[in-house]
């Protein structure tokens, strides 16, 4: 049975998360991927505040397509997390607790994840579609000229996820494939 | 000579790009519900019943399949004995891009600047199009929105003619393995072997069109493909890489002579959402 989990994240919820576990998470998520990350770092390199209070939230790395008339949102499943490895550590230092994508992060993303307390889990990839079913109310909160890559606040209810990495350094990608190995 | 209008072309070019983003192909479909089956990691399994759900879902014409809606590869037969009138057929298919990116709710992904300022060009174009002249009097599009995820982690290798078959094998097996989950697994993998650089590439994307699971006409190839998915297989990546069996559901190798001091092997892989459409005027 997946563990239900309401947003924003605290502590005793994330020593609760472990690899593998399926979560169906409800409350708020920010949208972000690669341009929106690399102005956020900027911002704070020269002591700007960042679009959004990031103390305890969880980052959604996705760009949707349009949203058809009558709709929240259009497609949004997540992207390739591997890109935002370069500004992660700077947002989890400075209190990211969540981030939600696919595919591994670097050793580094790990490592601030440890020490900081903070978790990252996988949506299922191409599966934008059945994802946005999740997703009941969405709005441009930030960079707004970004079109699809702007930074958009979500509330999202069960929105289905799996816990890839967490605080006690376990990587559902490893163990998995270590699993099922052959030869 | 039989003349196509370039209005036919730029109205088909937007049907198929749409279609294609849209509903996934029934031989991609055969090949997930095979896997499903097959698949032994009961996460892996509930894996594969969702991007179904999905596909389902989608295919109802409001949602797209994937967010990334991709840059737009065309693939053109082009009959020695057509004209295109009323305009040329480079501009009529990027209309037809233009018209499906912007209309049918998909996602522009294509940016001006790519080393610098990265700006939208607003609408998805240009198109990738890639036109192979031949014998007859009709037009053969096929419409490829290609996902960057999978894209990323694609490789070409310079192998030095020593290596042979084996270094072929490691070479497509250790590229899966490195792209791991990134490139959305169950992936369909198109493999070039021979020609030059960019030939090469050209033909493992090519190998992409193929119907999923069909296997190359040549036995030696054939047997080839066969042993490369096995290998992959047995890597334990599987959907999503969560851990399974199933990582890829096809190998597609087309190969082309090449150079006596050459062995060049491209690698384009393709993820599960395996968006191609086709339709000849």
């Amino acid at each position: 049975m997946p563990k239900k989990v309401t947003l924003p994240l605290d502590d005793e919820t994330i020593r609760d998360l472990r690899v593998g576990d399926s979560v169906l998470l409800s409350g708020i998520v920010y949208v972000a991927r690669d341009v929106a990350h690399k102005r956020m770092v900027e911002a704070m390199d020269s002591g700007r505040d960042l679009p959004f209070a990031i103390r305890g939230q969880t980052i959604y790395f996705t760009g949707p397509t349009p949203a058809r008339p009558g709709r929240v949102i259009g497609s949004a499943g997540p992207t390739t997390s591997g890109r935002m490895d370069a500004y992660s550590p700077r947002l989890i230092a400075k209190g990211l607790k969540g981030m939600i994508g696919k595919g591994a992060r670097s050793p580094v993303v790990k490592d601030a994840m440890k020490e900081h307390k903070a978790v990252y889990f996988a949506a299922i990839g191409g599966a934008g579609a059945l994802l946005s079913r999740s997703i009941k109310k969405a709005k441009v909160v930030a960079y707004e000229d970004l079109g699809a890559e702007a930074i958009r606040q979500l509330e999202v209810e069960d929105f289905p996820v799996t816990v890839v990495n967490d605080i006690y350094g376990g990587d559902l990608y490893q163990e998995g494939k270590a699993k099922y190995r052959r030869g | 000579m039989r003349e196509i209008g370039a209005e036919e072309v730029t109205k088909t070019v937007a049907r198929l790009f749409q279609e294609a983003c849209y509903s996934l192909p029934d031989d991609v479909l055969i090949a997930l519900k095979r896997a499903r089956e097959i698949e032994e990691s009961p996460v892996g399994r509930e894996v594969l019943d969702r991007i179904l759900e999905n596909a389902d879902m989608a295919g109802r014409g409001e949602v797209p399949l994937c967010q990334d809606t991709g840059d737009a590869v065309v693939f053109l037969e082009l009959g020695q004995d057509v004209h295109i009138v009323g305009g040329d057929l480079y501009s009529a298919i990027n209309e037809g891009v233009r018209l499906a990116y912007t209309e049918a709710y998909l996602r522009k992904s294509m940016v001006y600047q790519p080393f610098s300022a990265r700006v939208n060009t607003g609408d998805n174009t240009p198109a990738i199009i890639h036109a192979d002249i031949v014998p007859g009097d009709r037009l053969k599009i096929f419409a490829v929105p290609k996902g960057g995820g999978c894209e990323n982690p694609s490789l070409l290798g310079m192998l030095l003619p020593a290596s042979g078959r084996q270094g072929v094998i490691d070479f497509v097996v250790d590229t899966v393995d490195v792209a791991g989950p990134d490139s959305c697994p169950p992936i369909i993998i198109g493999v070039g072997i021979g020609g030059t650089v960019e030939k090469t590439m050209l033909l493992a994307k090519r190998s992409l069109l193929r119907r999923v699971g069909e296997p190359n006409p040549d036995s030696e190839v054939a047997e080839l493909e066969r042993e490369i998915l096995q290998r992959v297989n047995n890597l334990g990546i599987g959907p999503m890489g969560y851990g399974g069996r199933a990582t890829a559901l096809a190998v597609h190798i087309e190969v082309f002579p090449c150079h006596i001091a050459s062995l060049p092997v491209a690698v384009n892989l393709q993820c599960h959402s395996a968006r191609h459409k086709e339709a000849t005027l």
